[in-house]
């Protein structure tokens, strides 16, 4: 045996135990993203997930405002009677094509996007995204500036224009911020669903599928493989977290 | 050309006292505006969440804007060597300061939390235009300010050259990054435009030199010192330059939203009032185009009128009402344009104005807090040629023009 087949025979040595030792390290990280739905409090956000959504037009009911209210109890935001200046998480939008004049009506919300334009422009970083894709504003160092609310594609955000008196415990608000969606961030990070997904399932149309759009197992990915799912304004390629069928 | 002579005013007359004591209630009505704002919130005001940033913002722009167009005269100065704008150079950087100073106030008291200052001083998120912009405002107070010293203290006043080189250069990094606020949104079909940038700058050049001419000619006026014409239609010859420049570029940007079919409908709706765009487009024919441009070029060109102070102060003021129609054009209009969010839809119904033309009208206390702004920067400038001699004992034609004959 020559010096250059021990050199050879001793590098593939090497090279397979370093594959086998990674594999064992990040293997049961895998694992875990995988079966474990809720992320224990001590732990870090990670990019292993993506949290999206999937709304199917067609089953969305016109004159169905289920995931509106849910909402709006689930965070605190009541109305002043102000509609120009009040807040909205979540709204329904109802939608005619000019050619063929099909009708459509379809919640509009965060789209929760992976390079959100309201995160960019944030002039002291209170837009930002997790490494799961949730877009959220932290409200201790917003200034009120309101430069998101003129670079959000999606009109998705709102400015708290009066004293927010009913905040719940899990979602801190205050006037002259800028607050918007949050995907229900606090039932999610314990495993549960967001508010709007599960009202619109109680109210029996399944038009909203909440998921996680990295793992192929999960219910979403497959509705998105087998039917696909359009994101609004897909043109400016943000990469919307939130997707829709029949658009 | 005689040696310059800068000196302070006696700023003692019963007139002068009465300017400051003036001014001192707009700055307090802007006070007043602020805390009414900040106690009740945002509703109060004419913004929504529709058009978020309203007529704070249309006062506040045009008077950053302005500021660095100030400078313009230092600049001359300094980086071309004119020697005719050698004196009126320190007088400059004063103008451009107390503008900028002006402008911020006005953005920082309308913030959501304006107590949250400290904040926007210490987070930065550097992809963000507007952080970089508070970097090069804080600059430019600190860049014009030495440069101002350099120019006003003989022992230094060789170095003079070098800071008015880094003050230009740093204003015009200021005014692309203002116009970049605007040019960087890509989802809105008013904005979305590298061309915002360099359009911004020249905008710059009008707005401010027509406020710098008004204070020239009112301190010259209200002191009684001698203010020749060389120097008076050498500054009119180049407000009308600025002026034609703007429009130009403003033709461009039209031409090039006309061009391309998606911004057809904003095209309408500016140009021709379309879909709920009436007045946002008398805004812009009438304030920006007609009062704002073409009637202060025919004032500036028309011949008979090439030693009228009063002509030339009048096409100032004009093109400082016609930069706020232009700025209120490109903000609140820009923003009452709405969202294209589904093209070749229509939107049926939507509880948050989803594809309606905003029709924003402004609120007492929001004319009240921009019109702080304005008296606060002329305050300053009061205040500054009182305290320091920025202006110059006298600039007749014998003393301000470097080919004077004596006749």
């Amino acid at each position: 045996m020559s010096n250059s087949d021990v050199n050879i025979s001793r590098r593939s040595f090497v090279e397979k135990s370093a594959t086998a030792a990674a594999a064992l390290t990040i293997a049961p990280g895998m694992f875990l993203h995988t079966v474990a739905e809720a992320k224990p409090a001590d732990q870090a956000v990670s990019s292993a997930v993506r949290w999206g959504m999937l709304i199917d037009t067609a089953k969305c009911a016109s004159g169905c405002t289920a995931c509106v209210s849910a909402c709006n109890t689930e965070n605190g935001i009541a109305s002043h009677d102000r509609p120009r200046t009040d807040q909205q998480w979540i709204r329904k939008v109802t939608l005619r094509d000019k050619q063929t004049k099909h009708e459509i009506s379809l919640p509009m919300l965060c789209q929760h996007c992976e390079k959100p334009p309201c995160v960019d422009v944030c002039p002291t970083g209170a837009s930002f995204k997790r490494d799961d894709g949730i877009v959220l504003v932290d409200r201790h160092i917003c200034i009120g500036c309101r430069y998101c609310m003129m670079a959000c594609p999606y009109k998705a955000r709102s400015f708290a224009h009066e004293t927010v008196d009913n905040t719940v415990d899990h979602q801190p608000r205050g006037k002259g911020t800028v607050e918007s969606c949050t995907m229900c961030v606090h039932r999610v990070d314990e495993g549960g669903t967001p508010a709007c997904v599960e009202a619109c399932s109680e109210a029996e149309h399944g038009a909203m599928i909440f998921g996680d759009i990295k793992n192929p197992d999960s219910e979403i990915s497959k509705q998105l493989l087998k039917h696909g799912g359009k994101q609004i304004r897909a043109d400016l390629g943000l990469n919307t977290g939130v997707r829709y069928r029949g658009i | 050309m005689k040696k310059i002579h800068l000196e302070q005013i006696e700023g003692k007359s019963t007139g002068y006292m009465g300017l400051i004591a003036l001014l001192g209630v707009f700055v307090l009505g802007a006070i007043g505006s602020m805390l009414y704002m900040e106690h009740e919130g945002h509703w109060v005001s004419g913004m929504d969440n529709q058009v978020v940033w309203g007529l704070p913002h249309v006062f506040a722009v045009f008077l950053i804007v302005a500021a660095s167009g100030a400078l313009n005269v230092a600049s001359i100065s300094s980086v071309f060597q004119k020697k005719i704008y050698k004196p009126l150079a320190p007088l400059s950087t004063l103008v451009a300061i107390s503008l900028l100073a002006g402008g911020l106030m006005i953005l920082v008291l309308d913030l959501g939390r304006p107590d949250r200052l400290i904040v926007a001083m210490t987070y930065y998120n550097f992809k963000s235009i507007f952080a970089w912009n508070m970097i090069l405002y804080n600059g430019f107070f600190v860049i014009v300010s030495v440069y101002a010293w350099l120019m006003l203290d003989r022992t230094v006043k060789q170095y003079s050259r070098y800071a008015g080189i880094a003050a230009f250069v740093w204003r015009l990094a200021l005014t692309t990054g203002t116009g970049a606020i605007f040019g960087f949104l890509v989802a809105r079909s008013a904005y979305d435009m590298a061309m915002m940038a360099p359009m911004f700058v020249i905008m710059s050049f009008s707005f401010g030199l027509a406020f710098f001419i008004l204070v020239l000619l009112a301190s010259y006026k209200g002191t009684g010192r001698p203010l020749g014409d060389v120097v008076v239609n050498r500054l009119r010859s180049l407000l009308g330059t600025f002026v034609f420049a703007t429009l130009y570029f403003v033709i461009v940007y039209h031409l090039s939203n006309l061009y391309a079919t998606e911004h057809h409908g904003y095209e309408a709706f500016i140009l021709l009032g379309e879909n709920g765009g009436e007045t946002y487009s008398n805004i812009f024919w009438i304030g920006q185009i007609l009062l704002g441009s073409l009637l202060p070029i025919a004032m500036i060109y028309a011949p008979g009128v090439k030693n009228c102070r009063k002509t030339l102060a009048a096409a100032s003021i004009l093109v400082i009402l016609g930069g706020f129609a232009a700025m209120y054009t490109i903000i609140i209009a820009g923003q009452a344009y709405p969202l294209e969010m589904f093209p070749g839809m229509e939107v049926i119904s939507s509880t948050f104005f989803d594809g309606a033309t905003t029709q924003y009208s402004a609120s007492l206390p929001e004319l009240l807090l921009g019109l702080g702004g304005i008296a606060v920067t002329l305050i300053m400038i009061a205040l500054g040629i009182k305290v320091l001699g920025f202006l110059p004992a006298t600039l007749e034609d014998s003393v301000a023009d470097p080919h004077h004959k004596a006749e």
